[in-house]
């Protein structure tokens, strides 16, 4: 509403034929943004652009190579067999694996908090600063802080961090193995579930990439720790917007507190639970600093392996340019099929 | 939140309300987990921080030691080199780049909030998606510029502090500019309008109405921008490629992650480097807050 008051007395002028004062300021108003628009066009429209030409190139050397060779690298990821396959196919299951743990997690866990916090509690400031804290720090000191309390240790040399917590509360058969732990759980192909798989045609999902790595759930704690906080500002400040009166209605009415989360709070927080997914979600996609320093990049059988790490150690450690290209491609498109949607429905919002 | 109107009298310590405490206690107890055993290890002598069968207790005699090899490293084997230069190198980023940030991100947020020209929220739309950009997806173009750049103009961005300075502020200008610009949105046109029957024009606007109001939205920019280009590693791992450029967070990651640093020291160092962030956090956290939201797109 305010903005197209701001547009009346500006745009709306009376058409003069020299250069008034208002076509005047229109244009300084523009040149004063140009830098930055030719800057963002650049830094990251033509960019993706070239990452998107490099990605269809032969330069899989320390030379530059333009050779185009069409969607080789793409292919070698899906179905080119060998390493980079495997990897890819690896990296895909552990970020699916990983985003859907990683959001649900969050928005379980923040939403609670906020409920919890919500019934007027003394102190309320103290626990939603200690719960929001983690979100100031770095992804690459939550990895060192928790690669530390997740190091198993062994029985012979001791059991650290958390292992040796469980093992002196007895409760030594929790222990696991954390980001160490190349166990994937899938449908093994002997099993009576994969030999029927097998019979009915489906033998192709009794394979280790369409499974859970369990060292992921490692990376979930880690990442978990630092971003429900932020979930649970998000909604709290979601629930404090709905108006009081509308919870009293609802009481006077006779519903239960439960009810009243169910039919009045839960649907008026809609909006509030898209834009966490959407946000915690496209973290989840750009994972990269927090795996890095927890695992120090590399992980057996690609346990710990996502797309961003893959992508980083393709391009700059194996220097393998436009394999890392095609990687990046790929992780752009999932991350703008997640945005764009948003940004279109958040941007027609605001216009009505 | 003062407008809570008080509900039903409540028998003050109900057994749900017992609950609640003791769940949120639990929750307070699991979020500062980390910061204990970072303190733990780190406060340790080199000799006991060695039983790390008691790494879970508070150390008997409190050293510094740790904090002394994480800050100056150390030449004596294992050989360590230390945050110090990392954290100059940090602050020698952060500065520039916040402040630049915060005056691009304001006369940018004025214009697409008050000088609304056609196809303009477009173009906002276009600049926000670099808020969510997978930096993965322009890492490489960006690497051959900066590597090229000083054969082609003279001046070295690659491996430099200004070269980081430069990549922060673009790709800050998205979430700077949305900040700015929701901010601005709430100032009545009326006050705009009246200054131009006043005579008023565009940057004499800007400068005696908007900016003597912007205080707010300056700090929470301050903040959003310190947190991140402090926090940052991609960058910094990428583009500063020599250890006197190296910013604190690759500085932090060679001491972890070169496994012969004995943990205590490791945690002093990771412990260092949160401690700017935390202290913005501690200091401003009202506005920090509002930073996060502003983050998700409305305020």
């Amino acid at each position: 509403m305010t903005q197209s008051a701001a547009r009346a007395p500006i745009l709306a002028a009376p058409r003069k034929r020299r250069l008034s004062r208002q076509n005047w300021e229109r244009i300084v108003s523009i040149l004063i943004l140009l830098p930055s628009i030719i800057a963002l066009g650049i830094f990251i429209y033509a960019f993706i652009g070239w990452t998107g030409f490099i990605s269809l190139t032969a330069w899989n050397s320390a030379a530059p190579d333009f050779t185009f060779v069409g969607l080789q690298n793409y292919a070698r990821l899906f179905i080119g067999g060998g390493t980079d396959m495997t990897r890819f196919h690896y990296d895909i299951r552990n970020e699916v694996g990983f985003l859907v743990l990683f959001v649900g997690g969050c928005l379980v866990t923040g939403f609670l908090l906020a409920t919890l916090l919500d019934r007027k509690i003394r102190g309320e400031s103290i626990f939603r600063s200690i719960f929001l804290f983690p979100m100031a720090i770095s992804f690459i000191v939550t990895g060192v802080a928790w690669r530390w309390i997740l190091t198993p240790g062994t029985e012979e040399t001791g059991w650290v961090g958390v292992n040796l917590l469980l093992t002196n509360l007895g409760l030594g058969g929790l222990r696991s193995a954390w980001f160490t732990d190349p166990t994937v759980f899938y449908i093994q192909p002997t099993t009576p579930l994969g030999e029927f798989l097998h019979s009915i045609g489906l033998g192709f999902i009794t394979v280790p990439a369409l499974g859970y790595a369990a060292a992921i759930t490692s990376i979930v704690i880690a990442a978990g720790w630092q971003m429900s906080g932020y979930t649970m500002a998000l909604y709290l400040a979601g629930i404090r917007s709905i108006p009081d009166d509308l919870r009293e209605a609802a009481r006077v009415d006779g519903a239960s507190e439960w009810e009243i989360y169910r039919h009045v709070i839960i649907p008026l927080l809609k909006p509030v639970t898209l834009t966490v997914v959407i946000i915690l979600a496209h973290i989840a996609l750009k994972i990269f600093d927090l795996v890095y320093s927890m695992t120090g990049g590399v992980s057996a059988g690609f346990a710990t392996d996502v797309p961003a790490l893959n992508m980083w150690k393709t391009t700059f450690d194996a220097t393998k340019f436009a394999q890392g290209a095609s990687i990046a491609i790929i992780l752009l498109l999932m991350v703008g099929v997640l945005i764009i949607p948003y940004l279109v429905w958040q941007t027609r919002q605001e216009a009505q | 939140m003062a407008a809570a109107t008080q509900r039903r009298p409540q028998r003050r310590w109900h057994w749900t309300r017992i609950l609640i405490y003791a769940v949120l206690i639990l929750f307070a107890i699991w979020y500062l987990m980390p910061i204990y055993i970072l303190l733990m290890a780190s406060f340790k002598s080199q000799a006991e921080a060695l039983q790390i069968q008691n790494m879970w207790l508070p150390p008997r005699v409190i050293g510094f030691k740790s904090f002394q090899i994480a800050w100056f490293g150390s030449t004596e084997p294992p050989a360590t080199l230390g945050l110090e230069q990392g954290f100059y190198n940090s602050l020698m980023l952060v500065i520039p780049a916040t402040i630049i940030s915060c005056f691009i991100g304001s006369i940018n947020g004025y214009v697409l909030s008050k000088w609304k020209f056609r196809g303009a929220d477009f173009l906002f739309t276009l600049m926000l998606f670099g808020m969510f950009l997978p930096y993965q997806s322009i890492l490489i173009p960006l690497v051959v510029t900066y590597q090229n750049f000083a054969r082609l103009t003279g001046i070295q961005l690659f491996a430099t502090i200004p070269g980081l300075v430069v990549a922060h502020v673009i790709y800050g200008i998205p979430i700077c500019t949305l900040i700015f610009r929701n901010y601005y949105a709430q100032i009545p046109t009326e006050m705009i309008e009246a200054a131009r029957i006043d005579g008023a024009n565009f940057f004499s606007i800007y400068r005696r109405i908007l900016l003597p109001l912007s205080q707010p939205a300056f700090v929470v920019v301050v903040i959003w921008q310190f947190t991140s280009i402090w926090n940052d590693f991609l960058f910094g791992i990428t583009l500063a490629n020599t250890p006197k450029v190296y910013p604190i967070t690759v500085s932090l990651n060679n001491i972890a992650g070169s496994f012969h640093v004995p943990y205590n020291v490791q945690m002093a160092a990771a412990l260092l480097t949160a401690l700017p962030p935390l202290l913005c956090y501690i200091i401003l956290g009202r506005y920090f807050i509002r930073g996060l939201m502003a983050g998700s797109l409305k305020g």
